[in-house]
């Protein structure tokens, strides 16, 4: 059979399957795409807002940048701001993961029970996620204001001195993950919630009968039961914070000084805050930051397969 | 005997309640404040005392005396389009992963879930520059397209888990009857995955509603601004009108809830589908 033949038969017997997924491909494609190439086109040149191509009012002025090779790379790696935001957002990443997830599993096992207001307890719990992240953020900075916040108000209500939440780098970094994990335990509970009811209820009757205790059953059934949901959702909730946006950039815009900054919002810093805007520079750090989380992402993958997991 | 788990022993469920009591709290707080805070007058926004001069002028500055009203409807315009485009192309994705094989499923599989893992900074900067030799910036197309590359490829992963639960006896019972693979997904199969679709469709409707860094970068001027964007010109360097932030900050969480509290009932079911059988 021809290689023309053999296409037309495949896209005689595949065409519907191929239709429908077309629109997807097509917009990833264009607008991940060519973005991608682009950028990693970019991380090799020296743009910045002074020699790219624009336009000013009738006078059109074409690009002057130069193909410098692998020197952003270089430069990015050998400098000491790169490794200090890298320690900062790792510690971000799996502070932020490890809090909420160890939280929503605790609320999770306590909410899987039969009890007087259960209903009332699940909306509450998971209202924080019915409310924009962006608004959120916005409350939570009034709440922290220093002077004239809520907190410090009910500290000095207390006989406590007022906390400076957003303005010293080590309460700055704890506050940003508190608000995270306000955040970000909503999904937790419902996805793990999730994973709990789908565990039959005779195991944990079988194991009582045999005189297995509350910590025994949660050890050796409740863990092992909820395996698949926590393999995904720590991925996923991994991805996000690593690259959680706005509840810095909204909070605290990384400061005070760049005690808060994690890569992301260093990378958009770069060409969109600061000026000149330097868009080689911050294409090489979002390249770097796309390196460490493929790295993350196979590495967990590799890890889950050891456990067994089929994913 | 071994006692059953229904009888607890008080000083247990004083604690279960104890416990969960303090969490809500902590979960319902900052919320309730912004909603208490944004009832006082101006000079009062920073009072612990709940609500003693109750006002509406707060609202009342914020839907006349700004331009709220022209970022919430850049804001719905963009949300609509992306929630309607959003969901049908997910459902579309989805049931094609599900129920066909065919060359390139399993590339289109990574494919998506790797975009889940695109940094905001790897694309900004290129996707500007595309978005402008478009002619898209302060376009709320442009802005729909991008959300849609954040939204369709989650969504399509939950569609999946969804379809998975539908007999393919269903599919096979609608091609016996003469309908069109199209034909059974649309008049079939869809009206079954409906919780999916409420699924899918609040992910999308909040990802693209509170969406901050395309927007802020994307869109500028006043009159483009959405609610992301606009929400920061109330308190920023320059000024803090927190009784605008509040008022605003509720009327743009009211629509919010109001999708969550339509979908929540399938929320368990969609991620539980999504996330496991994925």
């Amino acid at each position: 059979m021809t290689l023309t033949a053999r296409i037309r038969r495949a896209f005689g017997t595949h065409w519907y399957a191929w239709t429908m997924v077309a629109p997807v491909v097509l917009v990833i494609g264009v607008i991940i795409g060519i973005p991608l190439v682009r950028g990693v086109y970019l991380s090799l040149t020296d743009a910045n807002e002074a020699n790219v191509e624009r336009s000013i009012g009738m006078n059109h002025i074409p690009a002057t940048y130069h193909f410098t090779g692998l020197d952003n790379y270089r430069a990015v790696l050998t400098d000491g701001v790169f490794w200090d935001r890298l320690g900062w957002t790792v510690v971000w990443t799996v502070g932020c993961v490890s809090l909420t997830f160890l939280t929503a599993l605790a609320l999770a096992n306590l909410l899987n029970r039969r009890m007087r207001g259960r209903t009332f307890y699940r909306l509450a719990l998971i209202l924080p996620w019915a409310i924009p992240a962006f608004v959120s953020v916005f409350t939570w900075r009034m709440l922290y204001n220093e002077k004239n916040g809520i907190l410090n108000k009910l500290l000095a209500g207390g006989g406590l001195d007022a906390v400076p939440w957003l303005n010293d780098p080590t309460w700055a970094k704890l506050s940003v993950i508190a608000v995270n994990v306000w955040l970000g335990v909503p999904f937790m509970l419902v996805a793990l919630l999730g994973g709990l009811q789908s565990i039959p209820g005779e195991l944990y009757e079988a194991a009582e009968m045999d005189g297995a205790g509350a910590w025994q059953r949660f050890r050796h059934i409740t863990v092992p039961g909820l395996r698949a949901v926590s393999g995904t959702v720590i991925l996923l909730s991994t991805i996000w914070t690593f690259n959680m946006f706005p509840v810095i950039f909204l909070l605290t815009r990384g400061g005070p000084g760049d005690a808060t900054e994690i890569l992301v919002t260093y990378a958009y810093r770069l060409s969109f805050v600061d000026s000149p805007r330097n868009f080689s520079a911050s294409a090489t750090w979002g390249m770097v930051i796309l390196a460490v989380l493929a790295l993350v992402a196979v590495g967990y993958r590799r890890a889950l397969r050891k456990q067994g997991e089929v994913w | 005997m071994a006692r059953t788990r229904s009888e607890r022993h008080w000083s247990a469920s004083v604690g279960l309640h104890l416990a969960l009591v303090l969490a809500s709290v902590v979960a319902v707080f900052p919320p309730l404040w912004l909603l208490v805070t944004s009832f006082k007058p101006k000079n009062d926004a920073f009072t612990t005392s709940l609500v003693t001069h109750f006002t509406l002028d707060n609202y009342t500055h914020v839907l006349t005396g700004t331009s709220f009203l022209t970022w919430f409807g850049n804001s719905v315009v963009v949300v609509a389009l992306t929630t309607v485009i959003g969901v049908f192309t997910a459902a579309t994705t989805g049931y094609a992963v599900s129920r066909f094989r065919f060359p390139g499923m399993r590339p289109l599989l990574w494919l998506l879930l790797i975009t889940q893992m695109f940094p905001v900074a790897v694309l900004i900067v290129p996707l500007y520059n595309l978005l402008a030799s478009l002619g898209l910036l302060n376009q709320p197309l442009g802005l729909v397209l991008t959300y849609l590359t954040i939204a369709v490829p989650f969504c399509a992963w939950m569609m999946k888990g969804f379809f998975d639960t539908i007999p393919v006896e269903i599919d096979e019972a609608g091609r016996v009857d003469g309908l069109t693979p199209f034909g059974t997904f649309w008049r079939l199969v869809l009206p079954l995955a409906r919780p999916g679709l409420a699924v899918t469709g609040f992910y999308t409707f909040v990802t693209a509603w509170a969406e901050v860094a395309y927007a802020s970068a994307f869109m500028t001027g006043e009159e483009n601004l959405t609610l992301a964007g606009g929400l920061q010109t109330f308190v920023n360097q320059y000024s803090n009108d927190w009784g605008s932030m509040t008022a605003a900050a509720v009327i743009i969480a009211v629509p919010a809830a109001l999708v969550f509290a339509f979908a929540q009932r399938h929320l368990v079911a969609g991620l539980t589908a999504g996330t496991t059988k994925g």
